[in-house]
Order: C-alpha cells, then sequence, then structure tokens
C-alpha cells in the first residue's frame, strides 16, 4: 500500500511504567483524609469533581482516622472487619495451596484487596443485592456463607452448590443476595443496573452494588451499564477496581487518562475516587452512596485505588511482565495492616490479640477444609454426577436433551 | 525443518508475516509485552517493535472494529481473541460489519484481517474457556473459517489466512497447543518425535478450502478438525476398522472434493465436533454429503459431538466427544 513520504512516525503505543528489572515507584501522595467534605445527597455530578481527582481517605499515614469520612464505627465492626480481611487472605492462602496439589484446576486471590468487597458489603443492609466479580468473594463472609460450602464449590466436588459446572471462584449464593459470578467480564456490570431497576420497580427499598475491574471497564458493558443507570436514576453502587493491571496489561493500556473516576461524570453520575486498602474510607463512600440511592437521587461511580498484590490467577507469573515486589511500594499499603495498626494505635488492638485472630481463623480454615474434602475433590473425586450435565438447561428436559442424556449414560467414563 | 510445538509455530507464523509484510500488525490483550497468555506471540514485540505488536485495552469489540478499520485503510491486522469464549462481545463487528463490507460497497472496500483465537475444551475450563464457536462463523457469509490441528497446518494455514483478501476466523485448539490429546485426560504427550511437528522455519502455505487426509483406509469415512482429529485418530486405531480421516482444515469454505472422493469409496461416514450437536458444522456437512453421495451411502451418517449443553467443569470427560463415542459411531456405520 502507498506510504507518505515523511519519515514515518510509528503508532502511539503506551507502556507500563515498569517492567522487570525495573525497580519500582509511585508517586507519593498529595492526599489527605481531611481534603474532602461530604456533598449533599442530591448533589450534582459535577459538585463532586474534587471527589473523583481527589483521594477520599479516612487513615492517614499514621493510622490516624480523621476527617468528615470517618464513619465512627463501633469497635465490635471495626474487629469484624479486620476478621473477614485475615479469614479471607487466609482462606485464599489455603486454596493456592490446594490448587497446586490439583484439588481445585485454578484459583484467584484478593490479595492485597481484601478490605474492598468486605468494607463495602458491610456498609449495606442485608437486602441489598452484590453483583461481583471473582475479586470479591471476602462479600461472602459478611453475608453468613459457610466457609465449607464455598470449598466444597472450589474443588468441584458432590457437594458443590453450582454442581462442577463453573470453574472454581464462580461463587452462587443466593442466600446472601450474592449473585452468579460469570467469567467474561464486565457483563455483571449493565446488568446490575437491571437488578436494581427491578427493586425499584416492585418499589423495594433495595440498593445493588456491582464491580468491574480497570482492565475490564474498557469492555461496553461498563458504558452500558453508566449510561442506563444515568438516565433510569438507578438506585446502584458503580464501582471500578483500580489495581493497576488487567492480567499483563497496566491500567494506561485501558485507558488513556490514568482516572477513572471522573468518567462518571460525563454520564451525569456523582463520582469519587477512594482510597482501596482504607477500610473506613471505603466503608464510608459505600455508606454515603447507599443513602443517595435509597432516597431516590440514582447512582454513584466509584474508582476504588488499589494494587493486585498477588498473581492474576494461579495460572499466571507476574514476574514476566512486572517487578516483582512491586505492591511492596504501593503508597496505600496493605489494608489489614493499616486497620490493624489504626486499632493498635487507638489502644483497641494488641499485636498478640492479631496473633490469637490469626490462629483461630488459621484453625477455622483447615478445619473447613477437611470437612470440605470429605464430600470429594478434583484430584480425586467424587464428582458432581454427569447427570448434571442436563439438568437445568431449560426449566425442564426437552426431548433432544433427553436423548442425549441416555446416549450418554452409555458411554460415561465415570 | 525444525521440531515445533504448535505454540512454536503459530509464533513462527506470525513472525515470518511480520518480516515479509509491513502492513501486517498483531494486536490484542497481553499479547505485547507479555506475549499472549498462551505465548503464541512470545519475543515478537521486541523484535519488530511495539507500533507492531501490541497490547489492547480489555475489548474485544474494540479489537475487531479497530482490526475493520485498519483493514479498509490497506492494513493486514491479524488479531487474536484470547479465548473463543470471548469473541462475542466481537460478534456484531466481525458478523454484520467485517463479513459484510466488501459486498455493501460494491467491492470498494474489503477487509484482510484474520482473528485467531484458542478454542475447544480439554483444559479444566468450565462454560467459558472450552466452547468451539466455529458453527456460528460458518453461518456468516463473508467469513472464511479456519480450524488447524497440528504444528504443520497450522502455520500453514495462518500465513494463508493472513495473506488472504478476506477476513478470515482461526481457530486453535488449545488443548493441543503443547501436545496431541488422543482422549485420554490422563496420558499427556508433547509434540516430540509426531511427524506433524516437523516444520520448515521458512514461510510456506497451506492452501484454503483443502482438507488433510490423516489416515487413509476402505471402509469408513471420518471426518474431523481441531482436537477431535486426534482422537479421532486414536478411535479410528483402536476400533480395527479400515477408516479415512479427513482433517478438514478449512470449514468455510470446505473441501468438498476430498469428502467426496472419500465418501464415494467408503460408503459410510461419521461426523466428529467439540461443539454441540443442533446446527453444529456436522449438520451442514452431513446435508451436504447426503446430497452429494445419496447413492454411495451405504449406511446413515453419524454425529458424534458435544451435548446441546453449556460446556461443564468437573464432568469435561463426560461432554467431550470420546474414543469410545467414536468407535461406538463407526461400528454403527458398518451395520447395516
Ligand atoms: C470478555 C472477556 N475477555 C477476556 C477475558 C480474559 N480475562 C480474564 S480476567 C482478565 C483481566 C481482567 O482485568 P481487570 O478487569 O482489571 O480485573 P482484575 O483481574 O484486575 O480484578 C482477562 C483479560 C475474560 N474473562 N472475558
Ligand atoms: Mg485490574
Amino acid at each position: 500500500m502507498s506510504r507518505g513520504e515523511e519519515e514515518q512516525i510509528p503508532l502511539y503505543i503506551p507502556d507500563a511504567p515498569h517492567r522487570p528489572g525495573d525497580s519500582s515507584s509511585f508517586e507519593p501522595w498529595k492526599w489527605h483524609p481531611e481534603d474532602l467534605k461530604k456533598p449533599k445527597f442530591d448533589c450534582d455530578a459535577n459538585e463532586t469533581y474534587e471527589h473523583a481527582v481527589g483521594l477520599v481517605r479516612v487513615l492517614d499515614d499514621n493510622g490516624e482516622a480523621l476527617g468528615e469520612w470517618n464513619p465512627n464505627l463501633t469497635l465490635e465492626e471495626l474487629k469484624l472487619g479486620l476478621e473477614h480481611m485475615v479469614r479471607l487472605r487466609i482462606f485464599d492462602d489455603r486454596m493456592m495451596k490446594m490448587q497446586r496439589t490439583g484439588k481445585l484446576s485454578f484459583y484467584m486471590q484478593s490479595f492485597g484487596e481484601e478490605g474492598i468487597a468486605i468494607a463495602q458489603t458491610m456498609a449495606l443492609n442485608n437486602e441489598d443485592w452484590i453483583f461481583p466479580t471473582y475479586r470479591q468473594p471476602g462479600a461472602q463472609f459478611v453475608r453468613g456463607r459457610d466457609m465449607v460450602s464455598m470449598i466444597c464449590h472450589c474443588i468441584g466436588n458432590i457437594e458443590d452448590n453450582v454442581k462442577g459446572r463453573q470453574m472454581p471462584v464462580h461463587y452462587t449464593y443466593k442466600k446472601g443476595r450474592f449473585i452468579s459470578i460469570s467469567s467474561p467480564v464486565g457483563t455483571q456490570f449493565s446488568q446490575a443496573v437491571g437488578v436494581a431497576l427491578a427493586s425499584k420497580y416492585k418499589n423495594l427499598n433495595e440498593v445493588t452494588i456491582t464491580w468491574i475491574g480497570d482492565g475490564a471497564s474498557a469492555e461496553g458493558d461498563y458504558h452500558y451499564g453508566l449510561n442506563f443507570a444515568s438516565v433510569f436514576k438507578a438506585p446502584i453502587i458503580l464501582n471500578v477496581v483500580n489495581n493497576h493491571w488487567a492480567i499483563s496489561t497496566h491500567y494506561n493500556i485501558a485507558s488513556g487518562s490514568n482516572n477513572f473516576a471522573t468518567r462518571g461524570l460525563a454520564y451525569g453520575i456523582p463520582c469519587f475516587r477512594v482510597d482501596g486498602n482504607d477500610f473506613l474510607a471505603l466503608y464510608s463512600v459505600t455508606k454515603w452512596a447507599r443513602e443517595r440511592a435509597k432516597m431516590g437521587f440514582g447512582a454513584t461511580h466509584i474508582e476504588i485505588l488499589t494494587y493486585r498484590a498477588g498473581a492474576h490467577s494461579s495460572s499466571d507469573d507476574p514476574s514476566r511482565y512486572r517487578p516483582s515486589n512491586e505492591h511492596e511500594y504501593w503508597p496505600g499499603g496493605d489494608p489489614i495492616l493499616r486497620l490493624k495498626e489504626h486499632l493498635i494505635k487507638n489502644s483497641q488492638w494488641t499485636e498478640k490479640e492479631q496473633e490469637e485472630l490469626e490462629e483461630k481463623i488459621d484453625e477455622e480454615v483447615i478445619t473447613a477444609y477437611k470437612e470440605a474434602v470429605k464430600y470429594g475433590d478434583l484430584a480425586n473425586g467424587p464428582y458432581p454426577s454427569s447427570d448434571t450435565i442436563f439438568t437445568e438447561v431449560y426449566e425442564s428436559v426437552p426431548w433432544h436433551l433427553q436423548e442425549q442424556w441416555d446416549e450418554m449414560k452409555k458411554w460415561s467414563v465415570e | 525443518m525444525v521440531e515445533m510445538n504448535m505454540v512454536q509455530s503459530v509464533n513462527s507464523a506470525l513472525d515470518n508475516m511480520l518480516d515479509k509484510d509491513q502492513d501486517v500488525l498483531l494486536f490484542g490483550e497481553d499479547i505485547g509485552y507479555f506475549g499472549g497468555v498462551f505465548r503464541t506471540s512470545d519475543g515478537l514485540q521486541e523484535k519488530f517493535g511495539k507500533h507492531r505488536v501490541f497490547d489492547t485495552p480489555l475489548s474485544e469489540g474494540g479489537i475487531a472494529a479497530t482490526a475493520f478499520g485498519m483493514g479498509i485503510n490497506g492494513l493486514r491486522p491479524v488479531v487474536e481473541i484470547q479465548f473463543a469464549d470471548y469473541i462475542f462481545p466481537a460478534y456484531d463487528q466481525i458478523v454484520n460489519e467485517i463479513a459484510k463490507v466488501r459486498h455493501r460497497s460494491g467491492g470498494e472496500f474489503w477487509c484482510p484481517i484474520t482473528i485467531r483465537t484458542p478454542a475447544g475444551g480439554g483444559i479444566r475450563g468450565g462454560h467459558h474457556h472450552s466452547q468451539s464457536p466455529e458453527s456460528q462463523f460458518t453461518h456468516t457469509p463473508g467469513l472464511k473459517v479456519v480450524y488447524c490441528s497440528t504444528p504443520y497446518n497450522s502455520k500453514g494455514l495462518l500465513i494463508s489466512s493472513i495473506e488472504s483478501n478476506d477476513p478470515v476466523i482461526f481457530f486453535e485448539p488449545k488443548r493441543c497447543y503443547r501436545g496431541p490429546f488422543y482422549g485420554d485426560p490422563h496420558n499427556v504427550p508433547t509434540w516430540k518425535n509426531h511427524s506433524e511437528a516437523e516444520v520448515p522455519e521458512e514461510y510456506y502455505k497451506i492452501p484454503l478450502g483443502q482438507g488433510r487426509l490423516a489416515l487413509e483406509g476402505d471402509n469408513c469415512t471420518v471426518i474431523a478438525w481441531g482436537t477431535m482429529v486426534h482422537v479421532s485418530e486414536r478411535a479410528i486405531i483402536e476400533s480395527g476398522i479400515s477408516c479415512d480421516l479427513i482433517d478438514l482444515q478449512t470449514l468455510l469454505p470446505w473441501d468438498k472434493d476430498i469428502i467426496i472422493k472419500s465418501v464415494r469409496k467408503t460408503g459410510r461416514c461419521v461426523i466428529v465436533h467439540e461443539a454441540p450437536k443442533t446446527s453444529g458444522f456436522g449438520s451442514e456437512l452431513s446435508a451436504s454429503i447426503q446430497e452429494l453421495c445419496f447413492y454411495n451411502l451405504e449406511s446413515p451418517i453419524q454425529r458424534v459431538a458435544g451435548w446441546d449443553t453449556p460446556f461443564p467443569h468437573t464432568t469435561e470427560w463426560d461432554y467431550m466427544p470420546s474414543t469410545s463415542r467414536i468407535i461406538g459411531a463407526i461400528k454403527k456405520t458398518q451395520e447395516d
């Protein structure tokens, strides 16, 4: 094909700021807990511009809780939040170990992001709907899901409530209003608007919360979700979890701007950016958004700024594409340590109590694990019956599936 | 010739084409710096530069649309959809736009793009890392559809696809990237010492529209593509029945001659694919074979396919066509 005569200017292609072999660094945060005030619940989108380009924080660098956004949680609530985060981290460690022995086919950790779903779910009411991605399993602990049943799903045994049909971490927990997770990224984000509008239509005082990754925010579903939520004033909390990475792809390849929060402003939705490793800030912003939704003013859009400390999944080796210890440089630190240090600082907690908590949870996870493998695991079976391939495809089994089902029984490898 | 697995052979085809034609660009999710989640573009960004091989936002619709635009403006993009299951956000762009632009513009614009995508089951991928959606594209006029099965044919077919001035959907059976799959999940061979793993490092082509006779025999014609070529090969050997095994390679337009010739000889036919049976590409072949070879057929054509259900996770070996099901079908063709 023909080309211009000028010396060729190659395409502009962005890259991650640091790759293996580079030393990591992040700009020091210029945001402080007392910077931002709470807007009115019926505010216009443009009144939240500062909240979108700034960062909502409660815990300062010294572990002090400051400013208007401090949710002033009771000690009981704070300890519960800490406990659930520790629970998730220890649970994840155990699952990763089991994955390596073949007891699960695959696993995805929440490492470094434990606070997000836990703080946000704690800020909601039990009737509110949760439409998660694979990185918000922690919400289930808040909603009281039995850990044994979570493990049974992950190891695909006969007690898996989704009957071995989906890969691990694709939980479903309707009792806790935790909606079934699907692999195609982003789809939940726009669907969640429908969930929220249904609640509204039924005149129920329920709010829906959903999340999407920085990477997946490039999918159309993100934009459908924002637009429908805006047009119909859906009672919904729309979160983008910016953990810097989508597998090997840095967020500056997901978006040409380095801010995800402000995108909602163009849709007329109030926007916040929040410190994703600050349990109190997450709780507080979510509570505000829930209040706004409940009052009928519609959606809130939140960028949760964090760093994916672990590998994308058990199949991933991040040392191939980023400096291996980069998460240690993240100005937001570790969500568990930050809440712990805050409590210790206020003389509400001690290192010893923390140790005891970790031992207790470790015990809890091991006990749950032992119980779960009694019902089988992926390496050794028993598995859900192969009949589960044919059930629940439709409400009832049509003739052509019945014929195939009968055919399968002739050849079953069980 | 050197020995390659199918990751290396695909990489080699991309390497040759980037080298040969500066209008060839590679892009997709995680394919640039990282070299792809299956490593098929490993080293190519470093070799050819970021403006030739690059990562995109996580947006299959955006990838396909951008490829469309580049294609009609004279470039020859080769894009990757990370898993065939994730091609659907791009479906509108592919089916309504890419496939039809030559026709709708009276031949003024066309789209010489290749959409590569790993497909098929056998990796414990559950619903959304296992599907084989070829018939969703063979039902679309304007597309060519290719499904490779070995290191040797993946390279030759991929080069032909990239050089095609029509858009090509190129399926790579991910279960076979590192070795053929013979239907036994506990036996994990590599491509080592396999005759189809001898691959020239240089440019070569296998024409689109031609099947490959993988085994020769007299009593039945078995037609398969992708991973099922290898499962069928093992089944044929175990059945003890002398069969032609046709690796179809290109599904659209498919090789009518090789099939007619074989079915006229054997009078019996089994079609094997992973995708669900109903409206699978086997239905098209079966209907055409009875139109073309009705008087040669000695028994009803058999289809061995995935069930008409979502692809399962823990029970995937009960879903994927097994050697025993294929043997059963071959034997059935011998009954009447
Ligand atoms: C539609 C679709 N395309 C591609 C994939 C493969 N994939 C799974 S997760 C992922 C990265 C997601 O990154 P992000 O949205 O940032 O979420 P994170 O993993 O960081 O939580 C990709 C590309 C997918 N699951 N779905
Ligand atoms: Mg991410």
